[in-house]
């Protein structure tokens, strides 16, 4: 856990609304004012980047997504080059169209696992920070819990503990994580994929799974096309080294695709038996449902039937964007900008300005902030900072 | 439109006395479900019976919204079958209720709430945490 000190919320530092000019309702559009109206992902807290004005998100760092990306299309593009024509000549015609299909699908599941919202929960608002603190404080001491807030819930009969985040605010809903390297809570958290660059949630766990089946098809695809090149091309007394002299696209591939297909394989495997049995990865390694404790433990989540486990998973319906990334910020004087103006000055104070366009965007914010917020800034200093 | 108006009146006149955030009840499972329990804040503003309704109503939208139907496999099925491209052009059945959900708050405001001085706000401005229910002071509101 980070460096997480908690700081007690002082109700009276809350700001209060102003009453206002005849305010525009509440998600409108853009008033006509010389102040150029500004998009929610523009002060969005956590450490993530925006492109294409909110539509892309991905995380602070791509990881290695670059070379994910670079492997396929280096693997994919020697296979339609060098392999295919043999293939085709040789075999059927069907084998590009296949490839070309399974390449496409990998591809474009592999940009959505990226570019999309991983089930990221925005963070509590200081109204909704100060009542939970208040129920705490109230509450008399009545279990054993350590200073580390805990909620007890129970979720189909079995009892299950809520965690309080102290970056976000709240207490976290049943299967939630906050990832330190998005510094975000996110829903359903499984993990942060590096390959991919982003954090795999609720909301993109479909597209992950069927990026890593896909490409593990695609993976034995190319790998059983290039053997078979090789194998034709050696026919006859040719030799091994004659068919890799003819086709030397054939033996990178041969390598990429030998390396990773286990460990794709495995993979697809190891999230299939997740699908199954409704299991996150998060879950699983911390053994949360495996009944390590002693005690009689069993998943509540689970349907208890693999098919429907897989349906809900796999063909559910999609939940929204909690994060709202293209609203635009309301302009007057209400609690939300005023909570967002205090959301800047903490970015500021984390001097990591992850809005792209980077600092000149955050000069303009600070410089357009309308000045009579009654609570100083200083109160929400965010505790979590990198 | 009359009714917009006086809301925003409302919020010109009246300063926030209160908000009270009704949480989400997890007893079965993560699907989206508030907590019907009346809270004592609001006892002197609202019928019990009514506050419990409005919240009922919300839960059955939301559990509308996240069942798991054979129009939701369809859905998802065919999504699936075009690498969830269908995504970027379609509306999916959740944001369909939502929009219900929304229209449904607005109508629960402008006929109960607003006349007794409070306010719901839609649960997915709060990331579907809470419904929070703001109390405005009863200055030279009639009840």
């Amino acid at each position: 856990m980070k460096n997480c000190e908690y700081q007690q919320i002082d109700p009276q530092a809350l700001p209060i609304p102003t009453p206002t000019p005849p305010a525009q309702h509440n998600g409108s559009d853009k008033r006509e004012e010389p102040r150029r109206a500004r998009r929610k992902w523009e002060v969005f807290p956590g450490k993530n980047r925006f492109y294409c004005d909110g539509r892309i998100i991905v995380a602070r760092q791509s990881g290695v997504l670059p070379l994910t990306l670079g492997l396929i299309l280096v693997t994919s593009g020697l296979f339609f080059i060098f392999d295919c024509p043999f293939l085709v000549k040789h075999l059927t015609s069907c084998i590009p169209v296949i490839g070309g299909g399974l390449f496409v699908f990998v591809v474009i599941t592999l940009l959505q696992t990226s570019f999309s919202d991983p089930g990221i929960l925005p963070r509590a608002t200081p109204d909704e920070a100060a009542d939970i603190e208040k129920q705490i404080d109230n509450t008399g001491n009545t279990s054993y819990r350590p200073p580390p807030r805990t909620k007890e819930v129970l979720i189909n009969q079995q009892v299950v503990k809520l965690k309080y985040c102290f970056t976000c605010k709240m207490f976290r809903p049943p299967r939630t994580s906050h990832c330190s390297l998005c510094d975000n809570c996110v829903e359903r958290f499984d993990h942060h994929c590096p390959w991919v660059g982003n954090c795999v949630g609720k909301r993109n766990y479909r597209f992950f799974y069927t990026f890593i089946v896909s490409l593990s098809f695609l993976t034995a695809f190319i790998f059983g096309c290039v053997t078979t090149h090789l194998a034709l091309r050696a026919q006859g007394g040719k030799g091994l080294v004659f068919a890799l002299q003819e086709s030397p696209g054939s033996a990178v591939e041969l390598v990429i695709c030998f390396f990773s297909v286990w460990s794709i394989l495995g993979l697809s495997g190891f999230h299939t038996y997740l699908v199954a049995s409704n299991l996150t990865t998060n879950e699983d390694i911390k053994g949360s449902w495996s009944g390590k404790s002693g005690e009689d433990v069993t998943n509540p989540y689970s349907h208890k039937n693999i098919f429907i486990n897989c349906c809900t998973m796999l063909c559910g319906p999609m939940p929204p964007s909690l994060i709202d990334r293209r609203g635009f910020l309301p302009t007057d004087e209400s609690v939300q900008t005023a909570s967002t103006d205090i959301e800047l000055s903490t970015l500021a104070a984390k001097n990591e300005i992850n809005v792209v366009g980077g600092s000149s965007q955050l000069v303009y914010g600070l410089q357009e902030s309308p000045s009579p917020v009654p609570a100083p800034p200083n109160s929400y200093q965010n505790s979590s900072s990198a | 439109m009359a009714e917009t108006h006086s809301l925003q009146d409302m919020r010109q006149q009246a300063a926030v006395a209160a908000k009270v955030f009704i949480q989400r009840d997890y007893t079965n499972g993560t699907v989206c479900q508030f907590q019907t329990k009346f809270p004592s804040e609001l006892e002197t503003r609202i019928d019990k019976q009514q506050f419990e309704e409005t919240v009922r109503t919300l839960n059955n939208l939301y559990a509308e919204a996240e069942k798991l139907g054979s129009q939701s496999y369809i859905e998802g099925c065919l999504a699936c079958l075009t690498a969830y491209t269908v995504f970027l052009c379609m509306e999916t059945h959740y944001e369909k209720v939502l929009k219900k959900i929304a229209k449904y708050i607005q109508e629960q405001n402008d006929k109960i709430y607003t006349p007794r001085g409070l306010l719901l706000t839609d649960p997915i401005e709060r990331g579907l945490r809470v419904v929070e229910v703001t109390i405005f002071e009863d200055r030279s509101l009639t009840r």
